[in-house]
């Protein structure tokens, strides 16, 4: 994106949310930990086939999720069923008890 | 913007397309969850399930993360600043120089740029948002907005002074653009009148910014 | 080996190609110098993709800002250095 126009920064500094921790550190974990699943070039690749729609809206730990989901499921370690499966079941359980 | 308020546009987005506000979780912010933070959960609760993270993975790479800050590097050019001995190893090998003050700050190979009178450096990655993260920890949002990505290297200068930060015109302003297997820290210059100052003193002037080349390091009068 | 040594003047090739491409496009079709050569490292092209890729050595190559960008309003001495994979790189015009 280099180059591009663009606003003013905002240099203002927030703390990162918890869930976006916790999406960094799975990135860590797919990519260094003992049972790597996939490397730091699928993550970027991944972030850049978002449709473009999808890459301005979401945020940063955002994109990320969604490559990871992405990557991950072309690899075949999961498939997308599983992955909507296990969403609906996250999203029951969070409006019953709240995000954990 | 930054990803902090795409976050916000993005849930808000949410609630529409659902057609009804989340309801509220005592525990959480006030902001409703997004799409993506359900399929990050469900990511790390499938990945559990298959037995491809273990239990006490994530808890170990959150602290893995929760112990990098900008102090180790700050301890690093501190001692660049005392010993020119070993600012020469830091800029031969600054993984190995690192290690010799007991910092781990990985395998990923860092390049110390020097500023001098003469040249000023500043860091970003314009494909994503390669940072120090061994030296530095956890990189600010700005580094990863798209407002700093997209101007720094076609307006330096610019976005240097909403930094608060001017540069001669004489002293040229070099931008690196870390895009691949190499990441990078600035090795500020060391302020006017810090003489006295010990070791452990200098290291609490050398801010974040000054070792990414937003800004400059500052003594502790100023 | 590699292709170039420090100084030399290289040319980024002008190419757009399909999928992740490592050279960011402000610098294609542009002519920088040789700043360091490291690596050398896989091709990280090829990695994106799960692929193993070729090693191959990855140059630090400094551009004049002024070239890089026709309206560069900052110093004339100002520079950008982006790290590029020998693929990225041609034998530049002697300058």
């Amino acid at each position: 994106m280099g180059g591009l126009e663009a606003g003013p920064v905002d240099l203002t500094e927030a703390a990162y949310a918890p869930w976006q921790k916790r999406v960094k550190a799975l990135a860590l974990l797919l990519i260094r930990g003992d049972k790597a699943q996939m490397n730091v070039d699928e993550l970027r690749r991944g972030i850049e086939d978002l449709a473009p729609e999808d890459y301005e809206r979401l945020g940063y730990y955002e994109r990320w999720t969604r490559s990871i989901a992405d990557i991950l499921t072309e690899k075949g370690l999961f498939t997308a069923e599983e992955l909507t499966v296990k969403m609906a079941e996250v999203e029951k359980r969070w409006q019953e008890q709240g995000p954990k | 913007m930054s990803h902090e308020d795409s976050h916000k546009d993005h849930a808000k987005e949410h609630q529409h397309s659902h057609g009804h506000p989340h309801p509220q979780q005592p525990d959480s912010e006030d902001e409703p969850y997004s799409h993506e933070q359900v399929m990050a959960t469900a990511l790390e609760e499938l990945l559990s399930d298959k037995g491809l993270i273990a239990a006490g993975d994530m808890s170990s790479a959150l602290d893995y993360w929760a112990s990098k800050t900008p102090a180790d590097g700050a301890r690093l050019v501190a001692r660049c600043w005392t010993d020119p001995a070993f600012a020469q190893r830091v800029g031969e090998n600054v993984n190995a120089a690192a290690a010799e003050l007991d910092m781990d700050i990985g395998t990923t190979p860092v390049v110390a740029i020097t500023n001098t009178p003469d040249l000023h450096n500043v860091l970003v990655c314009t494909l994503c948002s390669c940072y120090p993260i061994g030296l530095l920890g956890e990189s600010p949002g700005w580094y990863k907005s798209r407002a700093y990505r997209s101007r720094v290297v076609s307006e330096p200068r610019v976005v240097l002074a909403e930094f608060g930060t001017q540069i001669s015109d004489e002293t040229e302003v070099r931008v690196h653009d870390s895009t691949a297997d190499l990441r990078y820290i600035v090795i500020p210059m060391r302020p006017e009148g810090t003489e006295e100052l010990s070791e452990g003193e200098l290291a609490e002037i050398v801010t974040r910014d000054c070792m990414i080349g937003t800004a400059l390091a500052k003594g502790l009068e100023e | 080996m590699s292709r170039f040594k420090k100084g030399d003047t290289v040319h980024v090739r002008t190419d757009y190609p399909q999928g992740h491409a490592r050279a960011p496009y402000f610098t294609r079709g542009h002519q920088g110098h040789i700043e360091q050569i490291t690596g050398p490292y896989p091709n990280a092209e090829e990695l994106a993709y799960g692929r193993r890729g070729a090693q191959e050595p990855l140059y630090r190559v400094r551009f004049r800002q002024q070239a890089l960008w026709p309206s560069y309003q900052g110093s004339p001495h100002d520079t950008l250095v982006a790290d590029l994979y020998e693929h990225w790189l041609n034998p530049g015009d002697r300058s």
